[in-house]
């Protein structure tokens, strides 16, 4: 870890229930990871089901503490709006990633693992690991 | 040769002709979607006309530029980041020039598509946007009228095939039969382009 500092971890679903919860459940399940900076970013601004941009982006500003932002999506627009303000350049902060991963189970292994004080690297992968577990 | 004017127009008619088709566009999208294309689209290209008024972006580019920026912040569902990148890449294509000729907006058009299929993952006949917008930018070298005939087919043939991106997807042989929303919007985007160049006599 740089300096001691956490990485940030977004969350983005169509839903802001989900969203919101799927934070709350990583965070209980990482234990001591209130170090963590967890940001939900879940609906449109005006609280239906969809994607929004601003949200997103407000999110990871408010999860960077300059040691770099995972962004863990669920699917379609949540993904590919990601993607397109990673093309813009300038609208997420330096260091943000998006992450590959499944979003429930990937948010867990993304806070347990940024709680232990990992760099982006090892975050990204723990939470891409988390699609190797089958349940059958 | 095309000003800064002339895309300022293209992006208002393309938003009043969102405005007019926004029912037939989420008629459509509840068949094979989640019935929000029209809405979403309208609330995007909304923004883009609010924007243009505030902001006049004194050349092509900066017009394009703006126009995809409002589109994938306000949207809110896939087509608000795949029409964004579709004009901001565009946008980028297009550089500074004051003015650009047809063969220039036809090859900023080509790097949008390319950009679209990048950040989707779609290809031709996947039953997407891409089926309008590809055989526009095709026929483009060969005139506006002719742009708007190849979206227009291209929307049409949508029709038979198997949805292979996005939310129509999940419903496999069930997604065959129904004519693509997004396909639908992108010929009316095209539609407006040649519109704008007509009433300009070009």
């Amino acid at each position: 870890m740089s300096e001691d500092r956490p990485v940030g971890i977004v969350l983005v679903s169509h839903s802001a229930q989900v969203a919101a919860s799927v934070a709350e459940l990583a965070k209980g399940l990482a234990g001591g990871a209130s170090a963590v900076p967890v940001a939900p970013a879940g609906g449109t601004e005006g609280g239906g089901l969809g994607t929004s941009a601003e949200l997103i982006s407000a999110a990871a500003a408010s999860v960077d503490r300059g040691a770099g932002v995972a962004v863990l999506t669920d699917l379609g627009s949540a993904v590919l709006t990601v993607k397109a303000l990673l093309a813009e350049g300038d609208e997420l902060p330096e260091g943000t990633r998006l992450v590959d991963a499944p979003f429930v189970e990937g948010a867990v292994a993304a806070v347990v693992t940024a709680a232990a004080g990992a760099d982006l690297d090892a975050v990204e992968a723990a939470a891409a690991e988390a699609y190797g577990y089958r349940k059958v | 040769m095309l000003d800064a004017d002339f895309f300022r127009r293209w992006m208002r008619t393309a938003a009043a002709s969102v405005d007019r088709e926004a029912e037939r566009l989420t008629a459509l999208d509840s068949a094979i979607g989640d019935a929000d294309h029209g809405s979403n689209l309208r609330r995007g290209f909304t923004a883009v006309a609010t924007a243009l008024e505030k902001e006049a972006p004194d050349t092509p580019g900066g017009v394009l530029i703006l126009a995809g920026r409002q589109l994938i912040s306000t949207v809110g569902g896939a087509s608000g980041p795949l029409y964004g990148t579709l004009l901001r890449r565009a946008g980028k294509a297009l550089g500074d020039a004051a003015e650009v000729d047809e063969e220039e907006l036809a090859a900023a058009l080509r790097a949008g598509v390319e950009g679209v299929m990048a950040l989707g993952g779609a290809a031709p006949g996947d039953k997407t946007m891409i089926d309008a917008l590809m055989p526009a930018v095709d026929a483009l070298g060969t005139g506006f009228g002719a742009a708007r005939a190849a979206a227009e087919e291209g929307a049409a043939a949508t029709v038979p095939l198997r949805a292979r991106k996005g939310r129509a997807s999940y419903l496999g042989e069930r997604s065959v039969g129904h004519q693509d929303p997004g396909a639908t919007s992108s010929a009316l985007l095209i539609a407006a382009l040649a519109e704008t160049a007509e009433a300009d006599g070009e």
